[in-house]
């Protein structure tokens, strides 16, 4: 763990012992048997936003705590220990950064402090195939009398059947393939013409496949300069890149702990299983990855609050890193702890799936290997 | 700025104008070729010479040494800016190299277990590069195995006579001093009977033999003790407790061992990718044209990116004291990994170019990179092996039980 400042070492323990006691993994199991359409229980959102997890990332003049990336993915890092679902990364993180980011005054005066207070649940929707490939947009908005008319579609928009808007990129010029004549807009999920339906995915959380049938945008939910987005684009995914990154090593930290605890305890042959060498050095290994994969998640997050010009590498280094790590703890999460790790009944399988779609969002390993390469320049 | 911050950067402007004043120019970005490279070998120039007396005057050969030894009194970050700026200047500290394991592993050992007046005899020879040390640990029958080691020494009243084999002893052939664990109650339980001794390498009883390794260079000896001799105020630490001092010796040595070995230290050096943009070639989109090594190489670039993010975050939360710890053997593995694939990626990367042993078809840099591939073959042998690593890790880190075989 980084040096944390006192602040941060405060959200640190508070989001630690909230986990602990108002939302064990026990309480993602009671969710996902309930079959929640939202895919999270109200009372763990508006628990969220009292604590202030809302406004981390949110500049005080909007109402936010001005507290850093660094900070959110701390709080983070606890939620993906126990598999917390919540609203929070897609809203406050992600959605917050779009507005943030290229947000005119007067939007981020209008929406910033309503994703604080909660009233209003901003995601992002980007994709609209079955990978990351932003640069593929095919949804288009074209100019009217007074804005734009939006076509198409997308996929697997994070808490999409709980969102109250969409940051939508669209395409108002150009061809799919083309990172020019993209654009940011903000649409309200109840618009005319918005359609929405849930997806059901292995780690039982809130996705939504949307469809737009020419709806009708003013010209003031244009977010950023038309055409232009691509760099506001990256800019924000980069922001969600690098909170996923302290999602997945927090969920890959509890396997681990889960892991190592099994190894003390499992006696077999007449001795507890971690006596044996051959899995005493297959822990030892996963925790050289743990630590190494920790200093890329903190390194992308700060340097993102510090502005550093090489953050966008930093982003990819921590999501591929990350996601390698969770790849790779899920599965031995599974093998070590043999037949009981196959049950239903035990934990270790909602980490395997919930590992999986993190890997998957904003760009997989395999995504940001190849753009990681791209901006070293071979 | 911190009152700290600024009194850094004050230091900052210092070291700066003392390098400017003191570096001689034509040493300037030759690294420690100039001193023989890493194992020394050869005699200095005359402007090397210099160099490393005016280091040495100064006391930044083992900078956060005590000066009364003969070091810099540096606080760590101090030591740090010297570094950095050393860098900057293009110029390399050559004292660690030419005093062989004295000033990472020896020094530090005595500064911790030694008797005043063995800090006074031995501390100033190494701080000043003078003085070369070896270490007298493995022998045949004792590699990772270490604690059954049987070379022994004899209390002969006023002197310790010392009989047996050691291996693998670094420099041996080029070392004025040996630090050994031997064996001093061979009734007592292995771990139990070893002492730390400090010898003179030039006597009659001892005996060198270079080791040709694969690479072509020999920079470990076999080292034959016969009836040699070790004075009983060179007895390092209490008698039969060197297993301690030994085992505190190794985490000096696997601190040392953290750094990978990566490309263009000082940044003036091309990076592995463009390397191979030269050996490969580019596609239309110029992305390296072979692109299974493209995905391996990037992972490489990643790897070690994580290795040095790794080694500044464990620094910056022991709030810039680089402890010796049990993070070390972490940082030791990911170090021995990133250095031997950067190895095996540029061979790759050469193609028959990096088949090289001598002649003309080959540049001196092509040659280098094939005896740094094969050297680097003995990083996860050396300084406690890898599999060795991983057991300091599961037992003392994560609290694994004992393995169930002896050790």
């Amino acid at each position: 763990m980084a040096a944390l400042n006192e602040e941060q070492g405060m959200i640190r323990d508070q989001a630690q012992s909230w986990v602990a006691e108002q939302s064990p993994v026990k309480r993602f199991r009671e969710m996902r048997d309930a079959d929640v359409e939202e895919a999270f229980f109200p009372e763990t959102w508006s628990a969220m936003i009292e604590m202030g997890w809302t406004g981390i990332i949110v500049p005080e003049e909007y109402g936010g705590l001005n507290l850093g990336y660094m900070t959110f993915g701390i709080v983070l890092e606890q939620l993906g220990r126990n598999l917390t679902a919540s609203p929070l990364f897609a809203s406050a993180l992600a959605g917050a950064s779009a507005l943030v980011i290229a947000g005119n005054e007067d939007q981020k005066q209008t929406y910033l402090p309503k994703v604080v207070e909660g009233s209003a649940l901003v995601t992002l929707a980007v994709d609209e195939g079955p990978r990351h490939a932003p640069e593929q947009t095919a949804c288009s908005a074209t100019a009217s009398a007074d804005g734009f008319t939006l076509s198409g579609s997308k996929t697997f928009v994070l808490e999409g059947m709980a969102a109250s808007h969409l940051v939508v990129l669209a395409r108002t010029s150009g061809d799919a393939g083309d990172e020019t004549g993209l654009s940011l807009f903000l649409v309200p999920a109840d618009a005319e013409g918005v359609s929405r339906v849930r997806i059901k995915t292995m780690d039982s959380r809130g996705y939504a496949n949307y469809s737009f049938d020419n709806v009708t945008l003013g010209a003031d939910s244009l977010l950023g300069q038309q055409d232009q987005a691509w760099d506001n684009l990256q800019d924000i995914l980069d922001r969600a890149r690098a909170g996923l990154g302290a999602e997945m090593l927090g969920t890959a930290s509890q396997a681990f702990d889960m892991t190592l605890d099994y190894l003390k305890t499992r006696k077999q042959f007449g001795a507890v299983i971690g006596s044996f060498q051959a899995l005493g050095h297959r822990a030892a290994g996963l925790f050289t990855e743990m630590e190494l994969t920790r200093s890329c998640v903190e390194a992308a997050l700060q340097a993102i609050d510090a502005g550093s010009d090489d953050t966008a590498q930093m982003c990819s280094l921590s999501k591929a890193k990350a996601g390698d790590f969770l790849h790779h703890m899920s599965n031995e999460l599974i093998q070590i702890h043999g037949g009981i790790g196959m049950t239903d009944e035990f934990d270790a399988g909602f980490y395997l799936k919930r590992a999986r779609a993190l890997e998957a969002a904003f760009g997989n390993q395999a995504y940001h290997r190849d753009r990681y390469a791209r901006l070293l320049g071979f | 700025m911190s009152e700290m911050t600024a009194g850094l950067e004050d230091f900052r402007n210092e070291t700066r104008a003392w390098l400017e004043e003191n570096f001689p120019a034509s040493l300037k970005g030759k690294g420690l070729e100039a001193f023989g490279g890493m194992e020394g070998e050869g005699s200095l120039s005359a402007d090397a010479e210099l160099w490393r007396q005016r280091l040495a005057d100064k006391g930044w050969g083992a900078p956060t040494w005590p000066t009364e030894y003969g070091g810099g009194g540096l606080t760590p970050h101090q030591a740090r800016v010297v570094s950095e700026e050393m860098g900057k200047a293009g110029a390399v500290n050559p004292i660690p190299a030419l005093a062989g394991m004295g000033v990472t592993m020896v020094g530090p050992t005595i500064l911790e277990y030694g008797t005043d007046d063995q800090k006074e005899r031995h501390l100033p020879g190494i701080t000043s590069g003078a003085i070369r040390w070896c270490l007298g640990y493995s022998e045949p029958n004792a590699g990772s195995d270490l604690a059954s080691l049987s070379t022994k020494a004899e209390d002969k009243g006023d002197y310790w006579q010392v009989n047996g084999q050691k291996i693998w002893t670094s420099g041996a052939d080029r070392s004025q001093w040996c630090g050994a664990l031997v064996r001093t109650d061979p009734n007592a339980k292995k771990r139990d009977g070893i002492s730390f001794l400090m010898m003179e390498m030039d006597q009659p009883g001892i005996e060198t033999r270079p080791i040709r390794l694969i690479s072509g260079a020999s920079p470990f000896c076999e080292t034959f003790f016969n009836d040699a001799r070790a004075e009983k105020s060179d007895l390092l630490g209490p008698l039969n407790d060197g297993w301690t001092v030994g085992k505190r010796l190794l985490q000096h040595e696997r601190a040392s061992q953290t750094g990978a070995r990566t490309p263009g230290g000082g940044g003036a050096q091309k990076g592995l990718q463009d390397i191979a943009k030269d050996y490969v070639g580019t596609n239309a989109n110029g992305e390296l044209a072979d692109t299974d090594l493209r995905t391996r190489l990037v992972e490489h670039l990643m790897a070690s990116k994580a290795h040095s993010l790794t080694l500044g975050r464990i620094a910056a939360e022991a709030k810039g004291k680089v402890e010796v710890s049990a993070t070390a053997s972490i940082l030791k593995n990911s170090a021995t990994s990133v250095s031997q694939t950067r190895s095996e990626l540029m061979l790759e990367i050469m193609g028959n170019q990096g088949l090289g042993w001598e002649g003309n078809n080959f540049s001196d840099k092509e040659i280098g990179e094939v005896q740094t591939w094969l050297f680097g073959k003995a990083m996860s042998i050396y300084g406690g092996s890898f599999e060795v690593q991983n057991n300091i890790i599961s037992k003392n880190i994560l609290g694994l039980p004992e393995t169930t075989q002896k050790g």
